[in-house]
């Protein structure tokens, strides 16, 4: 309850301050319009657009979901968290929180790919939607441990991209070869051992983040 | 009465080569009000800051005890309430709505009856429904000491206690102190003469650096 209750006073003070909303919504638009204008009339092949997909939701992640910590950090509001819950409730509503923005921002540019690009066609959608389920899930349990670990640090903003990278990187290989395998129409069935390394991935981040907490948040 | 203690056990600190504190041994009771003292970047907050498990001291214990049973840190933030020039509270909310956040957060049902009586006892009743990000450092600062209050904790962390306060405001807040180091473990940290005529034992941060 009390988790909820931490998601609750992150929702209320992001739509009063529009702190990630704005960053993530801004960095969608700008990013879509300058592959739009660089495409222009080429013809551009389904797998090329699967990849471009999931390389906006990636920097889109980056530009946003490090404010769940920064932003208290920057409004010294840190040891006012530290002083009224446990680091693990902190933890998991932040990462609800993530779950959430994460989760509106990749729906947003599913739409978004659907209706301005004529090669984004899918034609296993349940395999692409349970990609996009544990692909979004990885991207806001990893986001939301290093956001705790750079919010303390000076260059958040180079730092948060650079950190993210490798620990992102086999989730989002993963995920363009299985959108590869929606576009194709692959079988569920089919892509079992690229599902597995997803849930792997979501589970091992969310174990080891509920298990570092306590030591970033404390010192 | 509240039967609460806090115990020091060799607590020492250093920053990097830098050392703050060392070999402290201390045992602090409820009913009194104890008063940390030195000069500025003795490590008063420092101590403050360890004693109320923000950060973890270099070498040493601090063990929380009510009722002889010893709390464990995940439980410690709802024992205890803290008041200093480093904590904010959230601008983009009004007064009432910190407080409802926070006890919620707490995992506690939002006690309205003792958050109106303690906005009246620190004159900011009339204020409940406007954006911390309007108030004065007067107001913010009584804001703080109603957020340590709230949920009626057993240990009090009061570092300096009066800064930014007018006369009414000090006045206020040396009863509170008064009235909660009867039944509560008070600890203050300042230099002010007047916050530390309050308190019946002094510890003297300078001791503690040989």
């Amino acid at each position: 309850m009390t988790i909820i209750s931490v998601f609750k006073k992150d929702w209320q003070s992001e739509l009063r301050t529009r702190y990630a909303i704005n960053a993530l919504a801004m960095f969608i638009l700008v990013t879509i319009s300058v592959i739009l204008f660089s495409v222009g009339q080429e013809k551009v092949s389904e797998h090329l657009t699967g990849g471009l997909f999931w390389v906006v939701i990636f920097f889109s992640a980056m530009s946003g979901l490090s404010r769940a910590f920064v932003s208290e950090e920057e409004r010294g509001t840190t040891l006012t968290l530290q002083l009224i819950a446990a680091p693990s409730t902190i933890y998991f509503g932040k990462l609800f929180f993530n779950l959430v923005l994460v989760f509106i921002m990749n729906i947003s540019i599913v739409i978004l790919f659907y209706l301005l690009f004529e090669s984004y066609i899918i034609l296993n959608v349940s395999l692409f939607l349970l990609s996009l389920f544990l692909g979004s899930t990885g991207i806001a349990v990893s986001s939301t441990l290093i956001a705790a670990i750079i919010a303390k640090a000076n260059t958040k903003g180079t730092l948060y991209p650079v950190l993210s990278f490798p620990i992102l990187l086999p989730l989002i290989l993963t995920l363009m070869e299985l959108t590869k395998f929606a576009m194709d129409g692959d079988l569920i069935s089919d892509s079992y051992a690229e599902l597995m390394v997803l849930v792997s991935y979501d589970v091992i981040m969310a174990t080891a983040g509920y298990m570092l907490f306590d030591f970033i948040w404390k010192d | 009465m509240t039967n609460y203690s806090l115990t020091f056990q060799d607590v020492t600190k250093t920053f990097g080569r830098r050392l703050i504190f060392k070999n402290i041994n201390q045992n602090l009771t409820s009913g009194n009000i104890y008063g940390f003292s030195g000069r500025n970047g003795s490590g008063k907050s420092t101590l403050v800051k360890i004693a109320a498990g923000i950060i973890s001291p270099t070498k040493g214990k601090v063990i929380h005890q009510n009722e002889n049973k010893e709390i464990i840190p995940e439980k410690l933030h709802n024992k205890m309430g803290f008041v200093s020039p480093y904590l904010f509270l959230y601008n983009e909310f009004t007064a009432e709505e910190n407080l409802i956040h926070i006890s919620k957060i707490r995992g506690l049902k939002y006690n309205s009856e003792n958050a109106e009586f303690l906005l009246n006892e620190f004159n900011l009743y009339d204020r409940k429904n406007d954006y911390l990000k309007g108030f004065s450092s007067g107001m913010l600062q009584r804001m703080k000491f109603i957020f340590a209050l709230l949920h009626s904790p057993n240990i009090l962390f009061f570092d300096e206690p009066t800064s930014n306060l007018d006369t009414a405001g000090k006045d206020k807040v040396y009863e509170i102190i008064e009235n909660e180091g009867k039944k509560n473990l008070v600890i203050v940290a300042t230099n002010e003469e007047s916050d530390l005529a309050l308190c019946s034992e002094i510890l003297e941060i300078e001791k503690f650096k040989n």
